[in-house]
């Protein structure tokens, strides 16, 4: 379109320089940037500074669960640290991540020139490390840091919890406004900035998975945010929202938080899907086998999870035709997530495969995360259910989900488009150790918590009975192992950001989309001009 | 298409990280006015940090949202910028829309489930056993524990003020209409006019809703404290409130740039957005005048 040409001139000078140079010098680039690949960078690089804090908190819990008895910390302590372990790994770990390839690879997926609205794409980024400041700063806190659980049930939350819950409510809502900007300004880009002549149908999935998931954050952040304003407003100014003695319900509070709670657990995954369908075409040298049904079972399974939230506290009392009916519902979400499955297994079919790492973690992602979904299904059984709740079956099941879930699937898609970000092939054989590593120790970690879990094990306990020893030290073995794996990635990084084989254009011969036409590594500035897509 | 050839990027930028530094010294010192208090100590330090972290922001406010406005006029924006401002206006409402589901939820909850089975109904009706002899109504003006939540003598009905509130929002939105409609044919008298009228209205509704809260707080002991039925009160007409006064703070804005002699009768998504805006602002208002006030 014709832009009022008048003012243009007045402008015009500058606006053409500033798309031609490179980024600016310094630390100043890193603060005031807007360009899509830094910010994208920047996600990726604290959420794994957040993997690894979370991480160590995780090993704090290992080492304590190592014996029964209580060794290394006391119980209080072990409270904030399963409650940040798991706020900060939701929070802080998972959902950066998914962002930060986002910010890398949608524009580069759908021809764009960056994210729709750079500015406050920076603004996303930098709340992040601000809310974390503020979470972590509570573990100094008189009363110490949170100790509810990640998922911060009133009344512990309220009537019985730390001091530092005010400050822990105002890093959530911190949390909350990011997600919320970094989510709209992924449908803006997604719907506005696609290049010419490509249909939504044309979509690469990892656009779709990111399309759908943007939608639930935009949808349910803001009932997160209820949630936690309902609590400040009950600690610090006598409401009584989750007081039955005032006509309130702590109950209510599960019910708002799980509405925002479901859908969230597929936030975290849902991207994962979009880009293990990426790696599994691409290793397997053939199309994806029904792109248009991913599509659909992933939009069936978003619609889904806003009807499934009760199914999480079955054991509390709610009515029988509500457990009836978040039964079946949740169970119904085995239909959409099979064909997912079915879709990845049919893909491999046949092809001509190879096993490079990103391959190895998106196969490993189809069959483990498979059976963290069946064990999702035993626990969706709402009269089974009373018998696996609060156990360490729980841990396991959303163990299994998250780490060769959404984790595996980072690693997958870190190991697919590293070359395209630095311009350098990864180190194979390390990647390869790294993934056996992870493989190994996570299945020893978290394999043995079904049977904990199954003999009753009780979650959240820093002591237990002698009979469940065996099962935890292995456990805690794992645990280690997997974790100090992960500074091995570390290296890897590092290793092929600062050099190694050059990486030509297309590193991955089965590999299809936009982003592949691209130099390695990717120029500061790409796509200025859209590309055609026939 | 041409149009794609000029999106804007716009070039590093320091407000994200103004705006990141205001809003974290702002909730940080919100919070600590908050556990201070609560502990008795003194909240003269933490008073500070907030305004500290208010004044960091209203700065930001003025200087972001002026540079957009300067793009803007200097025609730097393509009409695929003016959509991608169009998705983002929209699903930023959209996200408050769910804002207050949660607390619509909440009160829903609350009166079809909580209140009759602390009443002693239904497959939950054993919490009535916590104290026995309590009865369910609607509103709730004697809660289950009166000690620890004395109720309201009386609450708020919906055919005084709050209706007088309802036509003063309806009729804000339909000026509001006539305003846009005056900005496309031209007429910028018309538009300041309709507009200033509107903001008008708004103004008077936050006057009506201020006497209202002081009427409930001194004359009928309805408070933040009197349990259930003043939460959801308080926090549903309150955020709404907060709402009405931010959206009052965009009309006046656009009030301004209009007698600045911004926008064009094609281009003006700024006066758009608030518009939208406070139809939002409005439909949020209609709900609360039927399932707070009137059922």
């Amino acid at each position: 379109m014709a832009v009022t040409g008048v003012f243009m001139s007045a402008v015009a000078d500058t606006h053409s320089q500033e798309h031609h140079h490179g980024p600016a010098k310094g630390i100043s680039r890193w603060l005031l940037t807007t360009n899509h690949k830094d910010i994208g960078s920047m996600y990726l690089i604290f959420s794994f500074a957040m993997f690894l804090l979370g991480g160590s908190m995780a090993m704090v819990i290992r080492a304590e669960l190592f014996q029964p008895g209580l060794q290394i910390v006391q119980p209080e302590f072990f409270n904030q640290m399963t409650t940040m372990h798991g706020l900060i790994m939701v929070f802080g770990a998972v959902m950066p991540a998914f962002v930060g390839l986002a910010n890398w690879m949608l524009p580069l997926m759908i021809g764009a020139p960056d994210m729709a609205l750079p500015r406050m794409n920076n603004w996303s980024f930098w709340l992040l490390p601000c809310a974390f400041l503020i979470l972590v700063s509570t573990l100094f806190m008189e009363g110490g840091a949170p100790n509810f659980g990640w998922t911060f049930y009133a009344p512990l939350s309220t009537t019985y919890g730390p001091p530092s819950t005010t400050f822990f409510i105002f890093a959530i809502h911190i949390m909350g406004v990011s997600s919320i900007m970094g989510a709209i300004n992924i449908i803006a880009t997604i719907m506005n900035l696609r290049a010419p002549g490509m249909t939504l149908m044309k979509m690469p999935l990892f656009v779709w998975t990111w399309l759908i998931t943007a939608f639930l954050l935009i949808a349910v952040m803001p009932v997160l945010a209820g949630a936690v304003t309902m609590m400040l407003m009950d600690i610090n100014f006598g409401t009584s929202f989750f007081d039955a003695s005032g006509g309130g319900d702590p109950v209510l509070f599960q019910h708002v938080f799980w509405f925002f709670g479901h859908p969230e657990v597929y936030i975290m995954i849902l991207p994962a899907f979009g880009a293990i369908s990426h790696i599994v075409s691409a290793f397997s040298r053939k199309p994806l086998f029904g792109y248009a049904s991913m599509v659909y079972a992933v939009g069936a399974i978003a619609l889904l999870s806003f009807i499934v939230w009760a199914h999480h506290m079955f054991t509390v009392g709610v009515p029988l035709a509500g457990q009836l009916f978040f039964m079946y519902a949740t169970m119904l979400i085995a239909v959409p997530t099979g064909v997912k499955v079915f879709n990845w297994v049919t893909t491999m079919f046949r092809g001509s495969l190879t096993f490079e790492a990103p391959m190895l973690f998106a196969v490993a992602f189809i069959i483990l995360f498979s059976i963290g979904g069946f064990s999702g299904l035993m626990l969706a059984i709402a009269p089974a259910d009373f018998q696996y709740h609060d156990t360490y079956f729980v841990v396991a099941h959303f163990h299994y989900v998250l780490v060769p879930g959404a984790i595996f699937g980072i690693f997958a898609s870190a190991y697919f488009w590293l070359p395209k970000w630095t311009g350098h092939m990864y180190d194979e054989t390390l990647a390869k150790t790294h993934f056996w590593l992870s493989f190994i120790g996570m299945n020893l970690a978290f394999f043995p918590m079904h049977f904990l879990g199954l003999a009753g094990m009780p979650r959240r306990i820093p002591d237990y009975a002698l009979q469940f020893a065996d099962f935890n030290m292995v456990s805690s073995i794992g645990a280690f192992m997997f974790g100090a794996t992960q500074l091995l990635f570390l290296f890897i990084v590092v290793k092929c950001a600062r050099g190694g084989e050059k990486a030509p254009a297309k590193p991955w011969d089965g590999a299809e989309g936009l982003e592949w036409t691209l130099p390695s590594p990717a120029p500061y500035h790409t796509f200025t001009t859209p590309p055609d897509i026939k | 298409m041409a149009d794609h050839q000029n999106y804007y990027v716009p070039e590093q930028s320091k407000w994200p990280i103004v705006a990141t530094v205001g809003l974290g010294v702002t909730l940080y010192g919100a919070a600590a006015i908050m556990v201070n208090g609560n502990q008795g100590q003194s909240t003269t330090g933490s008073w500070v940090v907030f305004w500290i972290g208010a004044l960091i922001m209203a700065y930001m406010l003025f200087g972001w949202f002026g540079s957009v406005i300067r793009e803007s006029r200097a025609g730097l924006y393509s009409d695929q910028m003016d959509r991608s401002f169009r998705w983002g206006m929209s699903w930023f409402i959209f996200s408050e829309v769910m804002f207050f589901a949660a607390f619509f939820g909440a009160l829903f909850y609350v009166r079809v489930f909580v209140v009759p089975w602390l009443g002693g109904e239904g497959d939950r009706g054993s919490s009535n056993m916590l104290w026995e002899g309590f009865q369910a109504s609607w509103p709730l003006v004697n809660n289950p524990d009166p000690q620890a939540y004395p109720g309201p003598r009386e609450v708020i009905g919906p055919w005084g003020l709050p209706l007088i509130n309802t036509l003063l929002l309806v009729t804000s939105s339909i000026t509001v209409t006539i305003a846009h409609h005056a900005l496309k044919a031209g007429n910028r008298a018309g538009v300041k006019l309709w507009l200033t009228a509107t903001v008008a209205l708004a103004i008077v509704f936050v006057f009506v809703q201020g006497y209202e809260y002081s009427h409930a707080y001194q004359d009928l002991d309805l408070t933040l404290r009197s349990g259930i039925y003043g939460s959801t009160f308080f926090m549903l007409t309150g955020f709404h409130g907060a709402h009405v006064v931010l959206g009052t703070v965009m009309l006046v804005t656009m009030l301004i740039r209009i007698h600045k002699g911004h926008f064009t009768k094609d281009q003006h998504f700024g006066f758009e957005a608030a518009s939208w805006y406070w139809h939002f602002v409005d439909v949020v208002w209609l709900g609360l005048f039927v399932f707070v006030y009137v059922l």
